[in-house]
């Protein structure tokens, strides 16, 4: 049986949840920034129209948003992670065979749905399911997504790229027919491949393959040399056969990181502390949630890094019995912390570690604290159960800091509500 | 809030009008479309051709508290 993978990729993600509720912005320049509202992140494509390229510092760009009033808004990571549910959700009500790839992306495999094809039925079933999969996403979530549909995900992207480009297309492209393929991979730059960076593509072009087209005739022995077997995997891909599948189950991850560059510089203990410490609680939150524990911590903290003088320090601890325990943690953490931190220091950024993560497994310790240890994975589990009824954050461990605007707390002026997480924040219609 | 209902006549709506979200009962009548108060304070809103108006999503439960 033939593969067909679809990419279902949601338009300029962040900026349409910002309008899913606030339906002033239809229409009108629109970016989403980063952390600490550095760059941004999501441009609306009224905003990608006057100039604002994808990543561009928002300082830089002071004069178009005051000249074209452009919307400015902080990222709002708890509507984002909502909505991207809600529109994963309506997906996967036409097919269990998705893979969440991203926040905004889902790969199908809609192989079945090709077979039954050839059994019979009218062409065109394709991209009509394609165009109901868009049009039930768009109604029942308020995000715009665009379909490309093709028989390998490496192919699959580029039919999205192009779904988004194509207004004809009404965001869905089905890529196809071998002629078809053909003709667009001759006009797809070997940057815009999936897998392809940056520094891949410099090489290519000093061999003068620039096209997707060009890289797809490269035989596989020449690829091996060039780009090992990624490449390898990569080329048949843009032939058409499938390489990657679709990985329905999210590999856990081996390891979490949590960290964060600051809002001001700080040089206090206990503000770094208090980060520290609150960046410890989130990841021992999520190693948890994945039911992990882990062996190894390692703590850094940096100076900025475009001052002069520029420090990074880690310290690790290794723990003989992996632990996803919170108060546990946090104690290592202070420990590391104490070897690294130097008076005087400006910290611009910290972070935390977890390494050599392994199954969190039943209770086994030595012979004393048999007892502790049950209860301190209780008093976990309520906490964690308790943060994720009624938000995050409501109850937490006091060395996090217990006041809201810490130096070292990211800075977003421009955050709307939690529409659709937080009673306080419901949108109001009258 | 459903979003997934089909917007059909009599159903209590939220509507986006000019950028504001609004709550009003649907009514279609002999080829018109219209926007029903429930409260008299406000008036009713006909929708027509150009009109900058869509329908936000279909009100399917009220909660409250007595």
């Amino acid at each position: 049986m033939k593969s067909i993978f679809a990419l279902v990729d949601c338009n300029n993600f962040y900026v349409s949840c910002e309008r899913v509720f606030n339906p002033k912005l239809s229409g009108r320049p629109v970016i989403v920034l980063s952390n600490n509202d550095g760059c941004a992140v999501a441009r609306s494509e009224e905003a990608k129209a006057i100039g604002i390229q994808m990543g561009a510092p928002a300082f830089k760009i002071r004069h178009l948003i005051n000249a074209h009033q452009v919307s400015v808004f902080s990222s709002n990571y708890a509507l984002y992670g909502d909505m991207s549910q809600r529109v994963m959700q309506t997906v996967s009500r036409f097919t269990n065979q998705i893979e969440i790839y991203s926040i905004d992306e889902a790969f199908l495999d809609l192989s079945g749905l090709q077979s039954r094809r050839h059994s019979g039925q009218p062409p065109g079933t394709l991209i009509d399911h394609g165009r109901k999969i868009a049009a039930t996403v768009e109604q029942w979530t308020g995000i715009p997504v665009s379909v490309g549909i093709a028989p390998t995900k490496t192919l699959a992207k580029i039919a999205n790229r192009l779904a988004k480009k194509l207004p004809s297309k009404n965001r869905v492209l089905e890529l196809i027919d071998p002629a078809d393929i053909q003709k667009t991979l001759e006009k797809t730059r070997i940057k815009d491949v999936w897998g392809i960076g940056r520094q891949y593509s410099d090489r290519l072009k000093k061999y003068g393959i620039t096209t997707a087209r060009a890289l797809s005739q490269i035989d596989e022995r020449g690829v091996q040399k060039l780009m090992g077997i990624n490449g390898v995997r990569i080329v048949k891909e843009l032939q058409g056969i499938p390489c990657y599948q679709l990985e329905t189950q999210p590999a856990p991850r081996k390891g979490i990181t949590v960290s964060r560059t600051f809002r001001t510089e700080i040089n206090g203990f206990n503000d770094l502390k208090t980060a520290i410490v609150a960046y410890t609680s989130q990841g021992a939150e999520k190693l948890r949630t994945q039911r992990s524990a882990t062996h190894m911590m390692l703590v850094f903290a940096a100076s900025n890094r475009f001052k002069s003088h520029y420090t990074f320090h880690t310290a690790t601890a290794h723990l003989a019995i992996p632990t996803n325990d919170t108060p546990e943690l946090i104690h290592h953490a202070d420990q590391c912390l104490q070897e690294i931190y130097k008076p005087g220091i400006l910290y611009k950024k910290a972070g935390v570690i977890f390494k050599d993560l392994v199954c969190e497994s039943p209770i086994q310790t030595g012979l004393f604290d048999m007892q502790n240890k049950k209860r301190c994975r209780r008093l976990m589990q309520s906490m964690d159960m308790i943060n994720s009824k009624m938000g995050s954050g409501t109850i937490k461990y006091a060395a996090a800091g217990l006041v809201p605007g810490q130096k070292w707390q990211p800075l977003s002026r421009q955050r709307s509500p939690a529409y659709t997480t937080n009673w306080d924040h419901l949108p109001k219609a009258v | 809030m459903d979003r997934s209902l089909e917007p059909v006549d009599k159903k209590v709506v939220i509507a986006v009008v000019n950028g504001e979200l609004t709550v009003k009962r649907l009514r279609k009548m002999n080829g018109r479309i219209v926007l029903m108060p429930e409260n008299k304070d406000y008036h009713e809103i006909e929708l027509i051709d150009g009109m900058d108006c869509e329908i936000w999503g279909v009100v399917a439960h009220v909660v409250h508290t007595l």
